[in-house]
């Protein structure tokens, strides 16, 4: 009649059956600490075809879907999915510590992956892996690697502001007079990550009364999308996001974008930041060697080149592969340089509970 | 002597304790949370100015929407009950349609037709539109059920019709108005979906954010702390205003149907007032949904991906709703035939956690089973464990109810008459509290069909629901692509909504 019945009984269930699989896998190490020499001198280990990987993947479903498909093609690897969000998913890998079933960890930005790396839940990622994307979009720790990457922006609605009104930093919104007319969505990972930009770029000082200004004069909208269907609404006359959204919807059906667009502020301005999306490895996989074969084969040519071939428009950040020829040139951005293990999301994340945006 | 017949005999009292303690597991957690940081840390993060607007914006909310929905509720009830409005049968299904479309489906749709609509009075309109009918079907089953006598009565001892309804009927109708009310509430305090994309913020939206933010479960735990004393202040409203009034209706044989008001000339006006809230409530969802799908067309409807989905969908909702009625109907019993204030709190305790967001208890969940149940970490039985949390208070209104309906002395009889206990549950109970536990069921699946985050955390890994798959793709601004999830979930939900309906129909008379 109850659960909690059930769940006794099931626990004890399967108490009773942990034993003697326990028992087991206890001799089988054994068995290979002692018996079996390890394989000497040869660097790429022989992968286990028939493992299942657990992959948290908190980038676009559809764009993990293509990879998961090539990559399980390529090697008879299965992977299952387990789709979330960034910062929901880093916060559980983060409470399931040792225990966690997964094998890799994708997101869309590069907080989350700083802090299951600060946790301590990642291990190191292969050097071949790493030397497939410049050293610019992977953390100096090598704990994780850049997959892929998105552009900060500023979407305008023509009908409400000119091309020559447009603000040259995006530190110029805290003007009075944009005060009414800029908007961003301060909850969730993608604002987090530019507020740590400015936060590195500009100092703690400028980052707050930054803030201050959006939480008295912007429009605090629930997300990318919420925001750029407010501008192409005309409610809201800017808003900060990234490019992705309006590529992706002018690629659908344009209804949320036909009246809006994208304004890049470049010459290394932190409205220009450029962030990075991450794979890692859990330090407690059971499968370290194919998990890793997952990262390379996503960050290498041809996970690289379905990435700039999906529907996703993200940058591709592997070496040599041109990104989604739709896109205006990664290189033409005038990104800041930023090293993504730098960002503080702890304290932009204090810095915005202070002014009250979350 | 009377006291002593109502003390609960332990073989009913420890499962529910049992029950009580697992509903309670969250709210441990939480607390745990916040004791642990200490007061130190938490204090700065309760008292501060967002969380000022917070319970403010929570507050006026639940009482616009409450408002609005009692006043649309009763209103529609006593038009379809109680005139002669043409189509009456016809108007009260489609009236209790909204049940079948999910709040973030109408709220979507509202935003793609008006995108300028956002804070205070949109959210109160959409949700009013979405929750109405959690007031319009008991209030309408409770003036069905009404003994025309009484208000007879009360005319021959010259009560003008104003004041007979101030002091007859509403009276009788109060415990299916709070009823309702305190359902919309509950809602209200959990819901996300349906009120974020509105930019107006309330205690769920914003712990849903924090979540979202790095480093920020503390601030979560204190704003899901601040939510359940929130979540007490109303149960603890709901039980004061209940009062102690016996609603039964005393007297031989069935009542007698009250004589419908003639409209005459009032007809017309009288008809525009169900047509425009049908039209509002679910001309504009389905308006939307069917807008999305004309991008797509068939394509869009692909049955070898949307099968799987919507048998996970429908699996998982049967199995938490069985659960969920089997884990209320003991303790709704010990409530309705052993009251007392203890057992009173240990029923209300229950909704307690479904007051704060899924992801909550998701996280909650996930703590406490990779410590102490491994073996149950991402299983069925951890998500279905985790609905039972969420949905218990769901079921348990209709749950006490329908117990409340069935007359003890039935089964005093049965006994008498030399059947088992056992018999007596199956012969007797069962059947007079059948229509309420499946209308118990009924809500609780609705809500599953729904649910996102504690799928999205708790799910085998690889599951894949209606809700999570309609968020993806909505979450990509992909609308046609969500549109076959809306359009699966709104068929998923008909059976529960008919169901809930039907029960209304049937009324109290019985």
């Amino acid at each position: 009649m109850s659960i909690t019945y059930t769940l006794t009984r099931r626990r004890a269930l399967a108490a009773l059956l942990t034993i003697p699989v326990a028992a087991l896998a206890a001799c089988g190490s054994t068995d290979t600490d002692s018996g079996a020499p390890a394989p000497t001198g040869s660097s790429a280990p022989v992968l286990d075809r028939n493992a299942t990987l657990t992959l948290y993947n908190a980038q676009h479903d559809t764009l993990t879907k293509a990879w998961v498909e090539a990559f399980t093609a390529k090697t008879g690897i299965k992977v299952e999915i387990r789709q979330g969000s960034d910062l929901t998913m880093a916060n559980q890998l983060a409470a399931e510590g040792a225990s966690s079933p997964a094998d890799v960890f994708l997101t869309e930005n590069s907080p989350a992956m700083s802090l299951v790396e600060n946790a301590g839940l990642f291990a190191q990622v292969d050097k071949a892996t790493l030397a497939q994307v410049p050293a610019e979009y992977s953390p100096s720790t090598g704990n994780w690697v850049g997959i892929a990457a998105r552009s900060t922006v500023l979407a305008y609605n023509p009908t409400k502001v000119t091309e020559a009104e447009l603000p040259k930093s995006i530190m110029d919104l805290q003007d009075p007079k944009w005060s009414g007319k800029f908007g961003a969505a301060p909850k969730g990972a993608d604002f987090q990550a530019i507020v740590s930009a400015m936060l590195e770029l500009k100092g703690e000082a400028a980052t707050k009364t930054w803030l201050a200004a959006l939480k008295t004069g912007g429009q605090a909208h629930t997300g990318n999308s919420a925001a750029m269907k407010a501008v192409n609404a005309g409610t809201s006359t800017t808003a900060v996001i990234y490019h992705y959204y309006w590529y992706g919807d002018q690629a659908k059906t344009k209804e949320n974008s036909n009246n809006v667009k994208l304004h890049f502020f470049g010459g290394q301005d932190p409205g220009a930041f450029v962030s990075v999306s991450g794979g890692g490895v859990l330090k407690s996989s059971k499968h370290p060697a194919e998990a890793q074969a997952l990262l390379q084969y996503i960050t290498g040519k041809d996970g690289q080149k379905l990435l700039a071939d999906s529907t996703a428009f993200e940058y591709c950040v592997g070496k040599d592969v041109p990104s989604n020829p739709a896109l205006k040139p990664l290189a033409e951005l005038g990104a800041p340089k930023v090293d993504p293990s730098k960002l503080n999301s702890k304290k932009v994340v204090d810095l915005m509970t202070a002014a009250g945006l979350i | 002597m009377r006291r002593l017949r109502s003390l609960p005999p332990l073989r009913l009292l420890v499962p529910c304790l049992l029950i009580a303690g697992f509903a309670a597991i969250p709210l441990v957690v939480i607390v745990y949370y916040c004791f642990d940081v200490g007061w130190a840390v938490v204090e700065p993060l309760v008292f501060r100015p967002l969380i000022g607007e917070l319970l403010a914006n929570t507050i006026l909310l639940c009482a616009t929407t409450t408002t609005c929905c009692l006043t649309a509720g009763v209103a529609l009830a006593w038009l379809v009950e109680r005139t002669n409005l043409p189509g009456r049968g016809v108007w009260l299904a489609l009236l209790a349609s909204p049940l079948a479309i999910p709040a973030f489906v109408n709220s979507y749709a509202w935003i793609s037709l008006a995108p300028e609509l956002h804070g205070l009075w949109a959210a109160t309109m959409i949700t009013t539109l979405s929750y109405y009918p959690f007031v319009l079907l008991p209030v309408a089953a409770a003036l069905r059920g009404l003994d025309p006598a009484l208000e007879e009565t009360g005319r021959s001892l010259g009560l003008g019709p104003a004041r007979m309804w101030v002091r007859v009927v509403l009276p009788q109708l109060r415990p299916a108005m709070l009823g309702g009310s305190l359902l919309v509430a509950l809602h209200l305090l959990a819901e996300f979906g349906a009120i974020e994309q509105l930019r107006y913020a309330t205690f769920a939206t914003a712990i849903i954010a924090q979540y979202e933010s790095t480093f920020a479960s503390t601030a979560a735990n204190a704003l899901a702390a601040v939510l359940i004393a929130c979540c007490l202040l109303f149960i603890t409203l709901e039980v004061l205003t209940r009062g102690r009034a016996r609603t039964a209706r005393l007297g031989s044989g069935a009542a007698r149907a009250a004589t419908p008001i003639r409209l005459g000339r009032l007809t017309a006006p009288a008809v525009a007032v169900p047509l425009t809230v049908v039209v509002l409530a679910v001309g504009v969802p389905v308006y939307s949904v069917t807008h999305w799908l004309g991008y797509t067309g068939a394509a869009g409807f692909d049955p070898s991906a949307l099968l799987p989905v919507l048998a996970t969908t429908a699996k998982l909702a049967a199995l938490a709703a069985a659960v969920t009625v089997a884990a209320g109907f003991p303790l709704a019993w010990l409530s309705v035939r052993h009251r007392s204030l203890m057992t009173t709190v240990l029923e209300r305790s229950t909704y307690l956690a479904s007051a704060v967001p899924g992801v909550v208890v998701g996280l909650a969940l996930v703590t406490v089973s990779i410590r102490y149940a491994r073996p149950l970490y991402q299983t069925t039985i951890l998500v279905v464990a985790a609905y039972v949390m969420l949905f218990l208070p769901r079921a348990m209104v209709n749950l006490r109810s329908a117990i409340g309906q069935a007359p003890p002395v039935l089964e005093e009889a049965s006994r008498g008459l030399g059947q088992s206990a056992f018999a007596t549950f199956r012969r007797v109970v069962v059947p007079l509290t059948a229509p309420g536990v499946l209308s118990a069921a009924a809500l609780v699946s609705l809500a599953v069909t729904t649910e996102l985050t504690a799928t999205i955390l708790l799910a085998p890994t690889g599951t894949h629901t209606l809700a999570t798959e309609f968020w993806s793709a909505a979450a990509e601004i992909d609308y046609p692509a969500a549109a076959p999830y809306a359009v699966c979930m709104i068929v998923l939900s008909l059976p529960s909504a008919y169901l809930l309906l039907r029960q209304s129909v049937r009324g109290v008379t019985r």
